[in-house]
Parts: structure tokens; C-alpha cells; sequence
């Protein structure tokens, strides 16, 4: 019991990590349609910023909760000035080629961002030093740590406020009407180019958040821990169907929890036949599965394609 | 107006100066029957240079730079020539794939010699295309068994290899930790799952139980699953087969989950890095590593000191391996009197040299002879040695400098050669 209890809270934690990255994904998919590979890079800058700022401040005898936000508002600006650019040089000169086009620059985005994350933070893993609270709690006999907690409740949070800003806001209105018709958006007053690009700033700002607490969790920042994160949050948001908010968290929660699963039970389910390396296999079995009977993801909607 | 000019002339005449400086003597073939022209020897070497092991990787390179500058300074003559080593390092990501691609560019590129792999992953497949080429290849890291076993007589390593070091590793598991129930984790590559093995082997055959085996892989980051898996079955130790960057996070889960194991490791977790970022869950974690400390190696102080001065860095791993690999190939070169790579072929196996490391010299299939291994602990933020078993008989005693706690199980169980 104790171990299922356990084997739940890893499989949240993680895929609490993966619905914050899968965010960043959906809602520029959502509007545009593109899938911004370079999302995890930014996660990953994003981390990196914020440990420099760490390292700044650390002399400064701050309480370190104060220097963790502190580190994160640097995070924060420097990431979504990075959004901000990497629409404005990589994807709105795009905006009108094949759809195939933008993925590229997209690809190229995040090779460029990684080489150069790797000639300015060096080759070498970095350890994070432990700002945020940390106590572990028992719950049915398994261990949850204050940084695991802060990181559900921060995927949470970002879910409601981006479900909020996108049904309830003006700036939503906006976002929903650019995603639907851009052309028509614009003869309704909106400026697509101005909400594309704040849709990316605040990817980026919730990738800086996702990039803090990653590297909070797992103690350690390096220029490569972008891809594979954002390989993963790529797949959870597709597996909720990617486009919807909600589906990207709970998409990110599922693909969390089946890795976690797998890994702890595949062994004995299969008589070990199956060892836990293929916690992997078993994710995408279950990917597969899902969009076989629902293409468009858990809780995609369809939608006709698009004009 | 008048200063643009004077700029432009300086500048002009700087770059005059630096084209006639960098102007290199006319670099003949290796082999031409060119006089006094100097000897270029080329020095293919092969690590990751990119991805998670790249600090790895770059610290293998930097050892043989030193070496490759070392032989330069030196002003070696070989048949009437001065010795000139270029050194071409290549990046194969730790990737099998890669590791190919590159040993086929080494070969097109008509290098005399390779030192690498640095994983046995890339070592093992590169290889062979060595072989084929007669293309001597010395690796200063890769430690799975397989790779001399092959009967090439191009494959040759310096560093002693994981069967030796995983016995080491079981029998002290088993033996002086105490250890009645173990858990191994490896990371499915040909070094993680080879030394795994090889532990897994000398653990049973002292006594103790593998109540799990769990698996990873080489990128991953989260191991809370297989460790939660793991706390379920209490075991007294876990080993892991594996590099630092997942067993630093591996060991700070561990403490997350509250998992009391002692966390052993062989030479891929035995890095500085692992103490910096793991941070307190280091503490109390062992590791070995094949020979003995760099700062108890013969040509040690000196070498760390070089290395400082050069890089401002601390040693990863295989630097001065990296260093004695070079540095056997050049003797083989002076001994042979030329550099052609079927000329070092034939004078390798007659290695003797006093390396920073230890006195090398080959056996038959091309592993060092007098293999040592070390264990140690992390202390106070430093890997501190516990013990030094096999190798030649006197690096051990004149090594023991400090108390070490209690005598080796059985030195003797550990065949100097294999």
C-alpha cells in the first residue's frame, strides 16, 4: 500500500513537472498551430537564469524564499524577452509558409538555444542550491516532499489562471478569436501580431516557473535538460489533446503517473519479462492507444482544419 | 583622418605579422623521406564532447592535450625528425552511432593512432573499425571486458577493466560493508550493465542476496519509481552501474525517500561532480575507481599542478590516463624509429614505460598488467580513499600514507592480470 501510495505522489510530481512545460506547448499550438520545439530550451534557460541569480544573490543574507522569487522574476523577464524574440526572428516571418517551415526554425531554435547555453553555462551539470522548503511529510506512509507539493500546486494554478485569462479575460477574447481567424480577427480590430506575441510571452514566463522548479526538485540544472522534458510535456499535451488547457495538464498528470506505474509494476504484471526501462515503452503504448479511439487526444476537441 | 590610417597600417601590419608567424615549416606525410622535416604524427581522439557526460568527455581530451604539448615542447628527434603530435579531437556524443562515424573519419583522415573511446559503448563498435584499418588504438576509460577480448591487436587499454573492477566491487560489498541484501541499478549501457554484471557475479559469490534490479537509461533525471520500487525490498546496499550525472540525482532521491542504503558505485560516479552536485547525499556514498588516486600516482602532484595550471579546473576521471595513453604511443613511436600506425602496432605490446598513472605494460590481449583498483567514501565533500587493492606492490604501501581501517579481504583474490 505504501509503495502505491508512493509510486502516486512520484508519478504527480512528475507529471505536475510535465503539465507545466505542456502548457507552454498547447497554448501556442492552441493559437497558432505550431508547436514550438523550442519550448523546453526555454525551460531550461529558464533554470539556468534563475541559478545565476541564485549564485548572485546568495551572498545577500535574503531569506532564501525571497531569493527563489527574486530568482524567478529574473527568470521570468529574461525568458520572456526570449519568447518574445524567438517569435518575432524564427516564426512570424513564417507565419504565411507551409506549416512544415516553422517547425524547423523551430528545431533550429533549439539547437541554437542549447550550444549556447552550453558555451555560456559550460559543459558541466550544476548543482541548485536548496531555496525553497523542503520537509518531508508523511502521507500513508509515503514521503512527500514541500518542494513536490509547491509543484502541484504551481501546474494547478497555471491551468486555472490560463483557463481564466483565455475564457473570461478581453485579452482571451482576443487569443480564442486570433486562433479561429486570424484574417477575420484583424477586421474585428484585433492585432494578431500583438496577441501571437504576448501568447509566447507568457509560455515563456510559465516554461521560466516549470525551469525553477525542475531544477529545485531534481537539485541539478545543465544546458541539455530541456530536450528530453520537452520531449515529454510535448507527448503529454498531445495525449490530452494538445490546443486545450486543461488537456495539457491532465495529459501531463497521466503520462506522469502510467511512467510511474509502469516503472514500479511492469516487472511484476509481467513476470518480469519487462524490467522498469520500459517505462518509456509503456507511456507511448498508452499514447498510441489513446489516439487510436480519440485522435485528437483526451480532451481535444475537433476541430475542422483549420483556413 | 589621420589616426584611421595609422589603425589601418597597425592593423595591417599585425596581420602581416601574424600570417608570417602562423606560417607552419611545410607539413610533409608521415612516413615521406623528407630530411629534417619534422615527423607529424596525427593523434585521433574520440569523447563526448556535447551531451550530459560531456565534462567527462572534454577532461579525457585536455589530459592528452597536455601530453600532445608536453611531447612538442620536448623537441623529440625520431629517425633524424623532430617529433610533431596533432592532436584531432572528435566529439561521438557517447552515441555507438556517432562512435563509428568518427572512427570512419579517423581513418579516412589517415590518423597513426586513436586514443579513445571514451565509453566502452563507442569503444567496443570503433573498434573494429580500427582493426580492419591496422589503426592502434589505445583507450585511457573504456573498461568493459568485451573490448580487448575480441583478439584484435589493435585494442589496447591503460586502464583497468570492469571485470577486475567489478569483482573488487562485489567482494567489498559483500565483505567489509557488510552488505546481506543489494539492489542494482544499471543505466543499459555497455559500461553500466557490464560492471553491473560483474558486481552482481562477485556479490553473490560472497555471500550476498540481489533482491532487485532496476534499469535507467543515460539521460533520465527522475528516479523515484525505481528507487520507491527498490525501498520496498530493504536492502542493505545499492550499486549502480552507471555515470554521475544520474547518480548524483539518484543519491539525492534516495535521501527524498527517506532510503537508508548505502549507495555504492563504480568509476562512472566517482567523479568531483558528483560530490558537488549530490551535495550532502554524497556523504557517506562509496565509489571505486580503477588504479590509485591521482594524488598518489607516481607521476600525480605533478600532473594536477600541470592540469591546474592549464585548464584552472579540477581532474574529472581519465585525464592522466588520457595523458599515459598519449605518452605510451610516443615511446612505441621513439622506440620504432618512425610513426607509420604498423610500426607503434608491433612495438606496443613491448611497452614499458613509467606513466603519471602507474608502470604500464601490456599482457597478451592488450590490458594493462597489475591492474589496481581503489575504493573510496565521500567525506567532508571529497572522495576519500578506504582501500587499494591489487596492483603492483609497491604503489599500495608507499600509497599508505593514511590509516586504512582494516586489511582487504583478499588481495589475493584479485588476479594482477587478466
Amino acid at each position: 500500500m505504501e509503495t502505491f501510495v508512493q509510486q502516486l505522489i512520484n508519478g504527480l510530481t512528475l507529471g505536475s513537472i510535465y503539465a507545466l512545460v505542456a502548457l507552454g506547448y498547447t497554448m501556442v499550438y492552441g493559437i497558432l498551430g505550431l508547436i514550438n520545439f523550442a519550448h523546453g530550451e526555454v525551460v531550461m534557460i529558464g533554470a539556468l537564469v534563475a541559478l545565476a541569480a541564485f549564485k548572485l544573490l546568495a551572498a545577500t543574507m535574503l531569506p532564501p524564499v525571497l531569493i527563489a522569487l527574486i530568482g524567478f522574476g529574473i527568470a521570468a523577464m529574461v525568458c520572456m524577452a526570449l519568447g518574445w524574440s524567438i517569435e518575432r526572428i524564427a516564426y512570424r516571418p513564417l507565419r504565411n509558409a507551409p506549416r512544415l517551415a516553422p517547425l524547423i526554425t523551430a528545431i533550429g531554435v533549439s539547437l541554437v538555444l542549447q550550444q549556447l547555453a552550453m558555451l555560456f553555462w559550460g559543459r558541466s551539470y550544476h548543482a541548485v542550491p536548496a531555496l525553497l522548503p523542503s520537509e518531508a511529510h508523511e502521507i500513508l506512509g509515503a514521503r512527500i516532499n514541500e518542494v513536490q507539493i509547491i509543484i502541484m500546486l504551481a501546474a494547478g494554478m497555471a491551468m486555472t489562471g490560463l483557463i481564466f485569462l483565455v475564457q473570461r479575460s478581453k485579452l482571451g477574447r482576443a487569443m480564442r478569436a486570433t486562433a479561429e481567424n486570424p484574417q477575420v480577427a484583424a477586421l474585428m480590430g484585433v492585432d494578431a501580431n500583438k496577441i501571437v506575441a504576448l501568447t509566447f510571452v507568457i509560455g515563456s514566463a510559465l516554461a521560466a516557473l516549470a525551469g525553477v522548479l525542475v531544477s529545485a526538485n531534481y537539485g541539478i540544472a545543465h544546458y541539455q535538460m530541456g530536450f528530453l522534458l520537452g520531449l515529454k510535456a510535448f507527448t503529454a499535451a498531445v495525449l490530452g489533446g494538445i490546443g486545450n488547457i486543461g488537456g495539457a495538464v491532465l495529459g501531463g498528470v497521466l503520462l506522469g503517473i502510467i511512467e510511474a506505474l509502469g516503472a514500479g509494476y511492469i516487472g511484476d504484471l509481467t513476470g518480469g519479462v519487462f524490467g522498469s526501462n520500459y517505462q518509456d515503452v509503456f507511456a507511448f503504448f498508452v499514447l498510441i492507444g489513446v489516439l487510436v479511439f480519440r485522435p485528437s487526444g483526451l480532451m481535444g476537441e475537433k476541430v475542422s482544419e483549420r483556413a | 583622418m589621420k589616426t584611421q590610417t595609422l589603425v589601418l597600417s597597425l592593423s595591417a601590419a599585425l596581420t602581416l605579422l601574424a600570417c608570417s608567424k602562423s606560417e607552419p615549416p611545410a607539413p610533409a606525410a608521415a612516413g615521406a623521406p623528407v630530411a629534417q622535416a619534422p615527423l607529424i604524427v596525427k593523434i585521433g581522439h574520440a569523447a563526448p564532447l556535447t551531451g550530459p557526460q560531456a565534462h567527462i568527455g572534454k577532461d579525457t581530451e585536455y589530459g592528452a592535450q597536455l601530453a600532445v604539448d608536453d611531447v612538442n615542447a620536448a623537441n623529440i628527434q625520431v629517425g633524424g625528425r623532430t617529433l610533431q603530435l596533432q592532436l584531432i579531437g572528435e566529439d561521438d556524443q557517447a552515441d555507438p552511432k556517432q562512435g563509428t562515424i568518427v572512427a570512419q573519419k579517423f581513418v579516412d583522415d589517415k590518423v597513426n593512432v586513436v586514443i579513445g573511446h571514451m565509453n566502452s559503448g563507442t569503444t567496443l563498435p570503433a573498434s573494429v573499425t580500427y582493426a580492419n584499418a591496422g589503426i592502434p588504438q589505445v583507450s585511457a576509460s573504456a573498461t568493459n571486458p568485451e573490448y580487448t577480448k575480441h583478439g584484435y591487436k589493435t585494442a589496447f587499454r591503460v586502464m583497468t577493466n570492469d571485470e577486475a573492477q567489478g569483482k573488487v566491487l562485489g567482494e567489498f560489498a559483500a565483505g567489509k560493508l557488510a552488505a546481506k541484501t543489494i539492489a542494482v541499478i544499471d543505466d543499459k549501457t555497455q559500461y553500466g550493465e557490464g560492471i553491473a554484471i560483474e558486481f552482481k557475479k562477485a556479490a553473490s559469490a560472497s555471500g550476498a542476496k540481489v533482491v532487485a534490479e532496476e534499469h535507467t537509461d543515460d539521460k533520465a533525471v527522475d528516479f523515484a519509481a525505481i528507487l520507491t520500487k527498490i525501498k520496498a525490498t530493504k536492502p542493505d546496499l545499492i550499486f549502480f552501474g552507471g555515470m554521475d550525472p544520474q547518480a548524483a540525482p539518484l543519491s539525492m532521491q534516495m535521501k527524498k525517500l527517506g532510503i537508508k542504503s548505502i549507495l555504492l558505485m563504480g568509476d562512472g560516479g566517482c567523479t568531483a561532480d558528483f560530490i558537488k552536485n549530490a551535495g550532502a547525499a554524497a556523504e557517506g556514498q562509496y565509489c571505486s575507481k580503477p588504479g590509485v588516486p591521482v594524488e598518489k600516482m607516481p607521476g600525480g602532484p605533478a600532473f594536477i599542478a600541470k592540469y591546474k595550471a592549464k585548464y584552472n579546473a579540477p581532474i574529472q576521471l581519465y585525464a592522466p590516463y588520457a595523458y599515459d595513453a598519449v605518452m605510451v604511443v610516443v615511446e612505441a613511436i621513439k622506440r620504432a624509429g618512425n610513426a607509420d600506425s604498423a610500426a607503434i602496432l608491433a612495438e606496443l605490446p613491448k611497452t614499458a614505460y613509467k606513466g603519471v598513472t602507474t608502470d604500464i605494460a601490456f599482457d597478451e590481449k592488450g590490458d594493462i598488467k597489475d591492474a589496481a583498483v581503489t575504493l573510496y567514501i565521500a567525506k567532508g565533500g571529497q572522495w576519500e580513499q578506504v582501500d587499494t587493492i591489487g596492483g603492483k606492490p609497491a604503489a599500495p604501501a608507499a600509497a599508505s600514507a593514511e590509516p586504512i581501517p582494516a586489511a582487504t579481504p583478499s588481495p589475493a583474490a584479485i588476479p594482477a592480470a587478466k
